[in-house]
């Protein structure tokens, strides 16, 4: 049995549908305790006071931006090659997931940004990806949405998204050759807690815990979009039939 | 492929104002900008190079969906996928001819549209070789998005909402470089970033859009 | 030397239009494809073409399988509904530029047979449905290949020029050629051979195609 088993819709129904309600549960215990801990049971940062929290929706929602581009880039290049219309059907189903991600990325960024540059959005590189990434979704999404044949329209987006890609990749080191920021160093240190970084394990520990339940909610939602979108397929495979 | 490029260019220059076009959007944007900031001279000297490179980008992108689409409508994408000529090197005749069409005559119009706006001295150089350079990668970017968007409802809108993005990097480094000769900087840096850029395209996108055009034949 | 279609079917949008095409041509035939409309004879045309991918079966041309896309395709020449003439164009012009990319060499006397010289340097726009249809026909005639595929070849054609275009038909499967073609009316060819296409119910075959029908999804 190999991992192209579940390409064919039947079985991907099947096995999601069972998968599902487990992935959704996992993601509510895991995502609720993780806000709940990091807004409420954490202390002040000594500088940035309580706005600190926004850490907590921020990071995570850009962790997921950007991965979620990433997983679409595979999905579709699946398709490229082996024409598996699940996998084409994921990237469809992620695409505004990934978009509304980036939004709140972009939007709790800005929040947090007021406070401590006195600015709601300063032209820095990582917002200005992000931005710049919002717009990737949106022509991805949009391009989705005006092709008619199902077919189609998955080879064509998916052209689309290896090109985005790329150009996303290029964007980025254009960007900052453009201009230097003002958002802090990356995000990858506060994986290592430790007396040399910025962020102390208290603020760590929640955070590690909210970025587990936001990509478990991804996951559930992206399963739960699938499905929908493999339904719809159906629909109109059956009206065609019919007709 | 000889044939191909000279048709092409006939066919630019017979249908409805051709390159003109182009080159009249590229002067009314730049145009606009001193009525949308103010005639100070310090301030326009400032963000020419900036103004330049936009209106060079949107004046590129006008003629950008017919680029296909006639071909298209008519029946002329059947004859030429059938043909010899494998279709990656019929969108990379398209794209140099679309570039000879619009990107050229911007980058010879650009230096009289700089002294309005008074570009520095030290820029003009600059300017024309970044856009020189640079305005290729925006025909072969755009004969890409234009290959995706053949047929589409609407195609026009959803090329410049998927194209415009692609824009950004070429933009970025082309404008770098003449506003860096303009501060009397050295510009090597952004231009050589973008020359490597626009290679890069040239060699890529054509790809990209013949997969795209076999996609529409279906 | 022959067309050799074996069990083909196509598939669009999860909607079968045909299913199980067997058929074979050989040198010197020609070939009338009729049937209701709908029944997909267009698509069928340009499934042998290698416009639209067949869903099984296999087309074999010359010994030649339709896998091998370019020797294929060098061998066929395809007419549509569409004439692909650019109306910016002279009518000498539009052909000129089939007959370059095409590599052919009679450009003189198919301009003769088709009775476009005496309108050479009119522009394409100015000329009549049968004109422009007498055009595009034309491109068929120069390119000189074996099988000829023509999609209802002969509308918007007075009677004498349809003669006339029989003739060439005649004349083209004499030497050896072979022609496919979608009509409704009679061609006065000398020896043609009819094939019937029946109007086909999607249901038939799509289960075992379409993974969105086939398996058990209770």
């Amino acid at each position: 049995m190999s991992i192209w088993e579940f390409a064919n819709p039947v079985r991907f129904m099947r096995l999601s549908g069972r998968v599902l309600p487990w992935v959704t549960g996992l993601a509510l215990l895991t995502l609720l305790p993780a806000l709940i801990w990091g807004f409420f049971l954490t202390p002040n940062d000594a500088r940035q006071g309580a706005t600190v929290k926004i850490i907590y929706v921020h990071v995570p929602t850009a962790f997921l931006a950007i991965n979620v581009y990433f997983m679409m880039f595979v999905t579709s290049l699946i398709w490229l090659i082996r024409r598996h219309h699940v996998s084409a059907l994921a990237a469809k189903a992620a695409a505004p997931i990934g978009a509304v991600m980036t939004l709140i990325a972009l939007i709790t960024g800005a929040v947090w940004g007021q406070p401590m540059w006195g600015t709601w959005w300063v032209w820095d590189p990582r917002l200005t990806s992000f931005l710049i990434m919002f717009i990737f979704y949106i022509g991805y999404i949009a391009l989705w949405a005006a092709i008619d044949d199902a077919d189609k329209a998955a080879d064509l987006s998916a052209i689309l998204c290896m090109i985005g890609s790329v150009f996303a990749i290029i964007s980025r080191y254009a960007v900052n050759f453009w201009s230097q920021g003002l958002h802090q160093g990356t995000s990858a240190p506060l994986i290592r807690p430790g007396e040399e970084t910025q962020v102390s394990a208290v603020f760590w520990q929640p955070l590690m815990l909210s970025i587990a339940g936001f990509f478990l909610l991804f996951l559930a939602l992206l399963l739960l979009r699938t499905r929908t979108e493999i339904r719809n397929r159906r629909i109109n495979a059956l009206r065609a039939r019919e007709a | 492929m000889i044939a191909l490029l000279i048709r092409e260019l006939r066919l630019a220059l017979r249908s409805g104002g051709g390159a003109g076009l182009g080159l009249g959007f590229f002067l009314i944007v730049v145009m606009l900008v001193p009525f949308g900031v103010g005639p100070n001279q310090q301030t326009l000297g400032l963000i020419a190079p900036g103004i330049l490179w936009i209106g060079a980008l949107l004046a590129s992108l006008l003629s950008l969906d017919r680029l296909f689409q006639t071909d298209s409508e008519d029946g002329t994408l059947d004859i030429l996928a059938l043909s010899p000529m494998p279709l990656e090197q019929l969108v990379a005749v398209k794209a140099f001819a679309h570039w000879l069409t619009t990107g050229l005559p911007l980058v010879i119009m650009a230096p009289v549209l700089g002294l309005t706006l008074n570009l520095p001295e030290s820029a003009y150089i600059w300017l024309i070789a970044s856009l020189a350079a640079g305005t290729p990668a925006l025909s072969f970017i755009g004969a890409a998005g234009a290959a995706i968007t053949v047929g589409v409802k609407r195609g026009g809108l959803l090329l410049s909402l998927l194209v415009l993005p692609l824009y950004i990097p070429t933009l970025i480094f082309g404008a770098k470089a003449t506003s860096l000769a303009a501060d009397g900087l050295d510009p090597m840096p952004a231009f050589t970033l973008m020359a490597g850029l626009t290679l890069f395209t040239i060699a890529l996108t054509p790809f990209a859009a013949a997969k795209a055009l076999r996609t529409h034949l279906t | 030397m022959s067309l050799k279609l074996t069990s083909l079917s196509c598939l669009r949008g999860g909607r079968t239009i045909f299913n199980d095409i067997s058929l074979e041509i050989s040198p010197g035939e020609a070939v009338l494809l009729r049937g209701p409309n709908g029944a997909g004879k267009s698509t069928l045309l340009r499934v042998i073409a290698g416009l639209i991918p067949a869903a099984n079966g296999k087309i074999t041309l010359n010994d030649t399988p339709f896998t091998h896309r370019d020797d294929f395709q060098s061998q066929l020449t395809y007419a549509g509904h569409l004439d692909a003439i650019k109306p910016q164009l002279t009518v000498a012009e539009n052909l000129h530029f089939w007959a370059q990319l095409f590599n052919a060499e009679n450009l003189t006397q198919t301009m003769d047979d088709f009775r476009l010289t005496e309108i050479a340097d009119r522009p394409a726009h100015a000329c009549s449905a049968g004109q422009k249809r007498r055009l595009g026909l034309a491109r068929i005639a120069v390119t000189s290949r074996p099988l000829w595929l023509l999609d209802e070849p002969t509308v918007s054609l007075d009677t004498e020029t349809t003669a006339r275009f029989s003739a060439t038909i005649d004349a083209h499967c004499a030497a050896g050629g072979m022609a496919f073609i979608a009509t409704h009316i009679d061609l006065g060819l000398t020896a043609p051979r009819t094939f019937e296409m029946q109007a086909h119910k999607p249901s038939d075959s799509a289960p075992e195609h379409d993974p969105f029908l086939k398996g058990d999804w209770t």
